[in-house]
């Protein structure tokens, strides 16, 4: 089966503010990344701030175009952002933002805000769109009375509904959500993840779910992909990378996750923090703060190597460990 | 308890207009102990300390007792305020950057705080401050000194806005939601500081959190609140083993395991109640499966000593605890 979407070694370089005497300078938000998403498969991005993975789900979704590389939606190239092609391909893509409030028009009523992508799109006629609203609003699981209600008539959680009810309305075949449950207080927060849960059961939609929270991921996501400052540093099914991280900085992350329960023990505690991605190490980035860096990781960058597992790892001593193995 | 608590809440009401939105806490502090208090948005948790120091708005009335070394401090006059806060009672919150003055160096910002809570002066208010600065865990401290706030990163921010705490060498510092806007690594950072400041200074600490992982790994006791009312107090250890208030024990089969599978999450039903429009009787009962008709009609007073529940249905304790009072 060919994947729903496909990123190959795409990069993202966003230009910072030069000086009359001072160059230019050239963050790369995301750099050399691949990927793929097939249907009803949930990937997960995982990292911490400025590690590249929201600018990689505005890639995918053709937001912000890459600099290198290309991403193939539904084996085509994915046309150019404001073209006829790209928006006759958004309608099959969509994206859910973390605050429903900011995503939601407060003049509009709920049934109408779930309306407006297939007014947009043109899908089917003024009856089957009015149906349609119905359907998608039951799924999400919001009461027929919300539907007359604006925004602010809404809890949080109801609000995240209505945003994924708009999203789910033109029949998606891939979803972008980037931090969807961050927001949401922890008793509506597992509602709403049973909600993607089901409506990708029903539906199959591919998903994309960028967060930073591992154990929300390791609920909802079959594979997942670890960023460092705009790289893919790890990926494996979740079941492989939660019990057995191999990336010093997977390892880190998964051990800082506080367990309810559970005092302090003995969790690798990462020093130092993620660097500036204008100032990027030389190297593999993360040697700064790895503790188990040698002097190869200070000068080239390590690739993303495949195992057996369905696992990929871009560590210079996982290789060796590997290597060694063989 | 034996000794007297380092600090006594009674009865404590908050009201916001016409909504209650606190409604009688009690709760004792002992001195060096570390309290998490944990709920979800709405529930009181940051209110009732913000009311304990006075430093609601106008519109706020408050009502009840909060006793601090046997001073009160509930709507006391702003001079005994002032000595006890920053002094006795130091408090973080969640956003470093909205604390610490942007157009000015933050080392002269922490000297002032240090000669407000301090007699420190001059050169030696600014060694105090470099102290702190290295008790707090930011590298090369002295030449940080002259830098402002925009030039440290989030987690480096709230080390500054914790050394700035610690100034007035505090008998309790409440943490409002810490470390909530951190990554997972820095995350990991603060909360093993704040373990390690409070052995190394005896400071009791208030820990309140929406984060019941973060919780478990800074406190001894816990308090779970719930619109506006403590739910359940006891020891971390035996409130994540053994929960009692069906809240409680719907609030941690939400959260996802990092250990576990792909199942659905065992989730509470509904949402919270709106403050001002309470039920007469039990503010959980909507949403509860052990609910019945005394739970909608009368409201459920907190029991027990020490571990404390306040449910007319509240599971049994710990078997082993039972016996061990029996014996």
């Amino acid at each position: 089966m060919s994947p729903i979407i496909e990123a190959n070694n795409v990069s993202r370089t966003y230009a910072g503010h030069g000086g009359l005497f001072r160059p230019k300078s050239y963050v790369r938000a995301v750099e050399d990344v691949s990927l793929s998403v097939e249907q009803g498969e949930t990937l997960a991005v995982i990292g911490e701030s400025g590690s590249g993975k929201s600018t990689l789900g505005q890639v995918l979704l053709g937001l912000a175009p890459a600099s290198a590389g290309d991403v193939r939606f539904r084996d085509a190239a994915l046309s150019p952002a404001g073209s006829r092609q790209w928006r006759e391909q958004r309608a099959e893509m969509q994206l859910i933002y973390q605050d429903p409030l900011a995503a939601l028009d407060p003049r509009l009523t709920i049934a109408e805000q779930i309306r407006e992508p297939l007014d947009i799109h043109q899908i089917g006629t003024p009856e089957e769109r009015a149906q349609r609203v119905d359907e998608v609003a039951r799924d999400v699981g919001l009461q027929p009375v919300h539907l007359s209600r604006r925004p602010h008539e809404l809890s949080g959680g109801q609000r995240q509904r209505a945003v994924i009810a708009r999203a789910m309305a033109s029949k998606p075949v891939l979803l972008v959500c980037d931090e969807p449950v961050s927001a949401l207080d922890v008793s509506i927060q597992a509602q709403v993840i049973n909600t993607f849960r089901r409506l990708q059961r029903m539906s199959g939609v591919a998903m994309v779910f960028i967060s930073h929270d591992l154990k929300v991921v390791r609920n909802i996501a079959h594979r997942v992909a670890v960023m460092y400052l705009g790289r893919i540093v790890e990926e494996a099914p979740a079941d492989v990378i939660f019990a057995n991280p191999q990336h010093p900085y997977t390892k880190a992350l998964v051990s800082s996750v506080p367990i309810p329960g559970k005092p302090l023990g003995d969790r690798v505690i990462l020093q130092g923090e993620p660097p500036n991605p204008a100032a990027r190490p030389s190297g593999c980035a993360f040697h700064p703060r790895c503790p188990v860096a040698v002097a190869q990781c200070r000068t080239s960058v390590p690739e993303l190597h495949s195992n057996a597992e369905h696992r990929r790892v871009a560590c210079h001593l996982v290789a060796e460990v590997r290597g060694a193995a063989a | 308890m034996n000794s007297a608590p380092l600090m006594a809440i009674r009865g404590l009401e908050v009201t916001f207009g016409t909504s209650r939105v606190v409604h009688g806490i009690d709760l004792d502090i002992a001195a060096g102990e570390a309290l998490g208090v944990v709920g979800e948005s709405g529930c009181g948790k940051s209110v009732t300390w913000l009311a304990a120091l006075g430093l609601l708005p106008g519109m706020a009335a408050t009502s009840g007792s909060v006793r601090f070394q046997g001073q009160e401090l509930c709507n006391a006059p702003r001079a005994t305020l002032e000595n006890v806060r920053g002094r006795r009672i130091a408090m973080i919150f969640q956003d470093p950057s909205s604390c610490l003055n942007p157009v000015r160096r933050v080392g002269p910002q922490l000297v002032e705080a240090v000669t407000l809570h301090t007699n420190l002066r001059g050169d030696e208010a600014k060694t105090e401050v470099l102290r702190l600065m290295e008790l707090v865990g930011i590298p090369d401290r002295a030449a940080r000194f002259n830098l402002y706030p925009h030039e440290f990163s989030g987690g480096q921010s709230q080390r500054l806005m914790i050394a700035m705490a610690l100034a007035g060498r505090p008998d309790i510092l409440v943490a409002d939601e810490p470390t909530t806007a951190l990554d997972a690594t820095i995350q990991a950072q603060i909360l093993d500081l704040l373990g390690r400041l409070r052995r190394e200074t005896g400071m009791a600490l208030i820990f309140i959190s929406h984060d019941l992982g973060a919780v478990s790994q800074v406190c001894d006791r816990i308090a779970v609140m719930y619109a506006g009312r403590v739910v359940e107090t006891g020891a971390v250890t035996e409130i994540f083993a053994h929960p009692r208030h069906p809240y409680t024990v719907g609030l941690l089969n939400s959260i996802p395991r990092l250990d576990g599978g792909q199942d659905d999450l065992l989730t509470i039903p509904g949402a919270v109640p709106d403050p001002s429009h309470l039920p007469p009787g039990c503010a959980f009962a909507a949403r509860c499966a052990r609910a019945d008709e005394t739970c909608a009609t009368a409201i459920p007073p907190l029991r027990g000593d020490g571990a404390a529940v306040a449910c007319w249905h509240a599971a049994l304790p710990n078997p082993s605890l039972r016996e061990a009072a029996l014996a």
